[in-house]
């Protein structure tokens, strides 16, 4: 079974971009939600492998999908990767101490996704 | 990076992406302008316009369009400072955000054009004094920071939710904790089914009493069907409202901080509660298209536990693929299918009847008419269908025109009220596209020569405030868009004058205009009442080429106008130009297509019921009497003597004008698709194009407009009796 991974982003063009560059580097297929709601959705009915997402969405923000990952048995070690702009230090803080993964800046190149990807996908391989 | 047609997708992702900000941006900060005359803004709305910019930026920024993320910085700063009370908006900076709009419009267009993102041939014009500098820039406003120091939420409310807030949800809970109201946790149970519908009622349940501040969702939940959310809500009406509210859901409410009559509270004054929209209850109900999304959905993702309801399951995927965006040239090219099936279907109709007179061959001939038929139907269905795809609502035109609208009466320093009316009448997507500037054309001259100026209309006891009003509807197969000002109404003795000057018209023809007449002169080149050119609509440059470019879609435009009071345009455009019902008249024996929308009735004639006025044949219909123009002689092969026993006559209307058109013969009625003729046959103004009938023959497709239009030209001397006038 291949595995999934979700971005979370209000933005498709933002969804197209990271899908567009990780295709061919990261063998993995690739689910989208518009947002916090519908990624809560999404969760319970497949095993993410990673999940990448925006701080600031309407109505369930990125932190708080973070914190409902953690606090959730099945989603605790699922690796989060926030992808966010710089303008807010006290978002990003709270995202990594709420136990994001990682934290890449907007705008970021496709090198750098991939980069942030793969080597958490690695890092999650060596441990099991 | 080798991204090749992935990044080419991104690539168009970002720039319809970027289209639907600027139209959301524009509707949200009209609703923001009217607001802030009259109270406080929407803080969704304001986090809403905030968050777009943001993701602007970083999209720009990701694309490499550095102006425009350095456009997006600016104002996304900006916005950041007003939706966290650090500035409000002032009319300056309302400009300015207005003239943003208008930037990423420009940059986004060369890109388009250019299909280079680097967009170098853009430069910023913006006036730069329109931002920061601005006497009033964020000053003289209030800014809620002022009064008094924030509440420290850290105080009152749980860490536990403070350190999933972002800044800006942090923001909105301490000013309301500083207004003194009560903030509420509201434990729902939502079904992960259906709760995209679930969450939308609550929403419209709790608009009225508060501002939501946030969700939360919890991991509590043991049933792993259902959702545990608290609703962080801050409570602007008595808990007696929230209960009524609440009626009917089932909520777990727990105060978190009760209200308070602080120093700077407003507990008891009426909070301007945020425009409840009525749009929940259209999203709540699934219909069948969205059901089907949600079946192929469902293939895609493998299910986890959750057979045995797998197709209640797959309802509540319902939003995942609500709407589809298309190129207009995919459509244009599935609505070519479209007219060569017809084409197809046309010969088999032809086919099968011709079976039917073979007596041997009748049971067959009658099941191939059968199953004819049913296809037939089908494709008037698909047909249908497609038309009904390319259809968009004016809004997306209006939109665009209120903005316009706005920045026009501040250049010129009038106070103008538009009012729109029909904004959800659809039109077909290309006609909306090449309507705008006309239609824009015409507002800006109601701007700037209609509407008098302030002094003007104080003296002439109007109010101060000129009126605009722009409407759509649909009658028949026709859009009809109005464009009405209040403002001096057009002085057709000036009119006259001027084309008289200009050579349009001698004194003699002039006498004998009638009033709907000399109003129409203002469509020839160079006729204009103004004396001085303006920045806003040149010279009398202009309402020609509105003219000419309605025209050409098969439209109309007219014009009413009465001194004093106000001035009236009509432009009454066909539905679609796709795809149209057309009655096929032969002449001399060549085939011809009437649009039927311009065709009012058909009746026999005769040479007997033809009477002459003024050298042109007429015929007197109910009483009125009725130009006549026989189509052999438009054609330039004109036959001799008097019409043939037996004629058939076309009563062709459009807008305001009747005119009869001969024919020798009706051969029936037929959806026809309009291939235009090319370019080299472009002179050729009779005709709106050229179809495929289905016999393999080419058929020329009358242009209505363009036949009424000359007729009436060349017969200058024919005054149609006002009595014609509807």
């Amino acid at each position: 079974m291949t595995s999934r991974l979700l971005i979370v982003d209000d933005s498709r063009a933002m969804r197209a971009f990271v899908r567009g560059s990780l295709r061919g580097f990261v063998d993995c297929e690739i689910d989208e939600a518009s947002s916090g709601f519908e990624a809560l959705r999404l969760l319970p009915r497949t095993d993410y492998k990673m999940v990448i997402t925006d701080i600031n969405m309407p109505d369930i923000n990125g932190l708080e999908l973070i914190k409902f990952m953690r606090a959730s048995e099945r989603y605790r070690d699922v690796p989060i990767i926030i992808i966010s702009t710089h303008s807010s230090k006290q978002d990003q803080e709270k995202a990594l101490e709420l136990g994001a993964s990682a934290f890449l800046p907007k705008p970021f190149t496709p090198p750098e996704i991939v980069n942030v990807v793969t080597a958490l996908i690695d890092e999650k391989g060596s441990e099991s | 990076m080798s991204k090749g047609s992935q990044g080419n997708k991104a690539m168009k992702e970002f720039l319809s992406e970027a289209q639907d900000f600027v139209e959301s941006l524009s509707r949200n900060l009209i609703e923001i302008d009217k607001a802030v005359k009259t109270g406080e803004p929407d803080p969704d709305m304001v986090n809403e316009v905030f968050r777009g910019w943001h993701t602007l930026k970083g999209l720009a920024s990701t694309f490499g369009v550095e102006p425009l993320s350095l456009l997006a910085h600016d104002e996304e700063s900006l916005l950041d400072d007003i939706r966290l009370g650090r500035k409000v908006f002032t009319p300056h900076i309302l400009d300015s955000l207005f003239e943003s709009i208008e930037e990423v419009t420009k940059i986004l267009g060369i890109i388009n054009e250019s299909g280079d993102i680097k967009a170098t041939g853009y430069s910023d014009t913006r006036t730069k004094t329109t931002r920061g500098q601005a006497p009033d820039s964020g000053a003289s406003g209030q800014s809620e920071d002022d009064n008094t120091s924030l509440v420290d939420p850290k105080n009152l409310i749980d860490s536990e939710i403070l350190e999933v807030l972002t800044e800006f949800e942090e923001h909105r809970l301490q000013i309301n904790l500083q207004q003194g109201q009560a903030i509420y946790k509201l434990r729902i149970s939502f079904s992960l089914m259906s709760i995209d519908q679930e969450l939308e009622d609550i929403k419209g349940r709790l608009r009225p009493v508060g501002e939501v501040i946030t969700y939360l969702p919890s991991s509590e939940s043991n049933d792993p069907d259902m959702l545990d959310i608290d609703v962080l809500l801050a409570l602007h009406q008595n808990r007696k409202d929230l209960d009524t509210a609440l009626e009917g859901v089932s909520a777990d409410i727990g105060t978190l901080v009760p209200a308070k009559m602080t120093p700077g509270a407003r507990f008891d004054t009426v909070i301007p509660a945020p425009p409840t929209a009525e749009q929940p209850s259209d999203s709540l109900v699934t219909d069948h298209d969205a059901a089907a999304a949600s079946e192929i959905e469902r293939q895609e993702i493998p299910g986890r536990g959750l057979v045995p309801q797998q197709k209640e399951q797959s309802i509540s995927l319902r939003s995942v693929s609500q709407s589809v965006r298309v190129d207009i040239g995919k459509l244009d090219h599935l609505m070519n299918v479209v007219g060569e099936l017809n084409i197809i279907r046309n010969s088999i109709t032809k086919i099968s009847d011709e079976l039917r007179s073979i007596n041997e061959q009748r049971d067959l001939a009658n099941e191939l008419h059968r199953v004819s038929r049913g296809f037939d139907r089908r494709l008037a269905e698909m047909q249908e269908g497609i038309l009904e795809v390319r259809m968009v609502p004016v809004s997306q035109m209006f939109d665009r025109l209120s903005r316009m609208t706005r920045k026009m009466s501040r250049g010129v320093e009038k106070e103008i009220n538009l009012v729109i009316s029909g904004a959800d009448t659809e039109v077909d997507k290309l006609i909306i596209e090449e309507l705008s500037d006309p239609v824009m054309h015409i507002i800006r001259n109601a701007i700037s020569h209609g509407i008098e100026d302030t002094g003007e209309r104080r003296a002439g006891g109007k109010p101060e405030f000129g009126t605009v009003a722009l409407t759509a509807y649909q009658k028949g197969n026709h859009i009809l868009i109005e464009v009405e000002d209040d403002g001096a109404g057009i002085d057709g003795e000036k009119i006259l004058e001027v084309a008289i000057d200009k050579g349009q018209l001698s004194r003699e023809a002039a006498a004998s205009l009638s009033e709907r007449e000399i109003l129409n002169l203002i469509f020839l080149p160079g006729v204009t009442t103004t004396a001085e050119a303006n920045e806003l609509s040149g010279r009398g440059v202009g309402m020609d080429v509105v003219k000419t470019n309605i025209s050409a879609l098969s439209g109309v435009v007219e014009v009413q106008s009465e001194l004093g009071i106000g001035t009236k345009f009509t432009i009454t455009m066909p539905v679609t130009l796709a795809i149209i019902p057309a009655l096929l008249v032969s002449v001399d024996e060549n085939t011809f297509a009437v649009p039927l929308n311009t065709v009012a009735e058909a009746l026999t004639i005769s040479g007997a019921d033809v009477k002459k006025v003024m050298g042109i044949e007429t015929f007197t219909l109910r009483g009125q009497t009725l130009p006549l123009c026989r189509m052999d002689g438009f054609f330039e092969r004109p036959r001799q003597g008097p019409i043939p026993k037996g004629s058939r006559l076309l009563v062709a209307s459009l807008g305001q004008r009747r005119l009869g058109l001969v024919v020798d013969e009706l051969l029936g009625q037929q959806d026809v698709v309009i291939k235009t003729l090319g370019r080299s046959l472009d002179e050729t103004r009779f005709f709106a194009g050229a179809t495929d009938l289905g016999d393999q023959k080419l058929s020329l497709v009358i242009d209505t407009a363009a036949v009424i239009e000359v007729f009436f030209t060349s017969n200058e001397d024919f005054t149609q009796p006002a009595a014609l006038v509807e």
